[in-house]
């Protein structure tokens, strides 16, 4: 239904085919959260690989920072309806991480898990082969709290709830389980090319 | 029709028509919109409106309702016009009583206050943040014995405070509420002489003033307005004392 007297603003021809339905470019950073940005102390930091309850490896801030290191620059799709192209980013492979532990991924569905208590669920192929990090630095410099430093996942070809801020754990699942928002209506998966922004979308 | 068991309505767009249009500030006006099917929402909810182009182009942006749940039919909604928006200059300066837009909602199960759950609640707007709080003071002075509600507004001046004249009569009428103002940028022209009760941002120590006026920690914070009065007014509260997982917040963008 089209809504008299409105004319929009279109994206620029060369880059509307890189915004998805209903998203918009911004050209700033913005901030969203659930609640208030937690202190991460880097002397205390740790990440730790599970499969279901057990720990399989464990990194502190030196051991994780010695990890091989990937740059990827990617476009961004917030659920909020921001879109942000050409961001950059550097981290370390999801591949890496399980390289470096030795495992095989053991079922096919991961909860990414935050210090604050937040989580959010992806599943494994959406993480490997090279779609997904644990980002480090954006824009080439040190990840800003605000923005989840001093880790995040990255899963860029998700809407952005799904890369955790303040991220500490990757944790095999038996079953897809939604974390933060998917209990709160929001879409298990995700996808901003087929808009699902919630639950049944 | 759609099967209530697969998919709630709450994510289908419908049409709502707007019903009036209301000049808050110089830079903000109120839009009350009717949806075709009133659905039921919680104070701190919001919607998304759809704009659609004659070719098809749409654009989808997210507005808190700041009309309490319990006036049936219709919602408001706060628009602020940003210079460089797409969606706020067509509610500004096109749209009339009328004129029909799509929303979809309500949305947002955190961000949400329900008055029996809650227990007392301190609320902390800035700017048009103030919006989905709007919604919780509404409902607090419809109800017979809320439980005790501050809420804390930080405006640049005193004619930029939304719906000044409302939260004034309501802080004189109603012992269970609180009103705060911070006016930060410029105290005069004040109404009739009120003083504001802070002349400056909040920072720790405005913070740590209220909660001792306020005799006690609350037990559920909800903050709102743009990222730099969030963080700033979030981690003053964590610094005071309040567990974080009892501090909500909605952050409008940079």
């Amino acid at each position: 239904m089209v809504t008299r007297g409105f004319t929009g603003r279109r994206p620029s021809r060369e880059n509307a085919h890189r915004i998805p339905p209903g998203q918009h470019e911004v050209f700033d950073f913005p901030v969203l959260s659930a609640g208030p940005t937690p202190p991460v102390s880097l002397a205390e930091w740790k990440f730790t690989l599970k499969s279901g309850v057990r720990p399989v490896k464990q990194w502190n801030w030196e051991a994780f920072n010695a990890l091989p290191r990937t740059a990827m620059t990617k476009d961004i799709h917030c659920v909020t309806t921001w879109t942000k192209l050409d961001t950059k980013w550097e981290g370390v492979l999801i591949d890496d991480i399980l390289k470096d532990a030795g495992l095989a991924a053991p079922t096919p569905w991961v909860l990414a898990h935050s210090v604050d208590g937040y989580s959010t669920n992806v599943p494994t192929a959406d993480l490997t082969d090279a779609k997904a990090m644990i980002a480090l630095l954006y824009d080439g410099v040190p990840l800003e709290a605000d923005h989840g430093g001093p880790a995040r996942l990255l899963v860029p070809h998700l809407y952005f709830w799904k890369s955790a801020k303040w991220v500490n754990g990757l944790q095999f699942t038996e079953r897809d389980t939604g974390g933060f928002w998917e209990l709160r209506g929001y879409h298990m998966y995700g996808d901003p090319w087929r808009q699902q922004r919630f639950t049944n979308d | 029709m759609t099967d209530s068991t697969t998919r709630s309505a709450e994510h289908d767009w419908q049409a709502a028509t707007i019903e009036a249009i209301r000049v808050q500030t110089p830079t903000v006006k109120s839009f009350v919109l009717r949806p075709g099917d009133a659905r039921p929402f919680f104070a701190g909810q919001h919607v998304d409106v759809r704009l659609t182009a004659e070719d098809g182009y749409e654009a989808h942006r997210s507005y808190s309702i700041c009309s309490s749940p319990h006036v049936k039919g219709t919602i408001e909604l706060a628009i602020e016009e940003l210079p460089t928006g797409e969606v706020s200059p067509y509610f500004h300066e096109v749209a009339q009583v009328g004129d029909v837009v799509d929303v979809r909602g309500p949305f947002t199960t955190h961000f949400a206050w329900q008055p029996d759950e809650h227990g007392e609640v301190l609320l902390l707007g800035g700017g048009s943040g103030v919006a989905p709080l709007m919604s919780m003071v509404r409902l607090h002075a419809a109800l017979a014995e809320p439980p005790r509600m501050t809420l804390v507004y930080s405006a640049r001046s005193w004619s930029d405070v939304i719906f000044r004249d409302e939260l004034l009569q309501l802080r004189q009428t109603r012992t269970t509420l609180r009103v705060v103002f911070a006016i930060t940028r410029d105290i005069t022209e004040a109404p009739d002489g009120l003083v504001a009760d802070f002349s400056h941002r909040l920072d720790q120590s405005a913070i740590q003033k209220l909660l001792h006026e306020n005799g006690g920690m609350p037990n559920t914070c909800f903050v709102c307005g743009n990222n730099s009065f969030v963080g700033a007014v979030a981690d003053a509260l964590v610094s005071a004392g309040i567990t974080p997982q009892n501090i909500r917040t909605e952050r409008y963008g940079e």
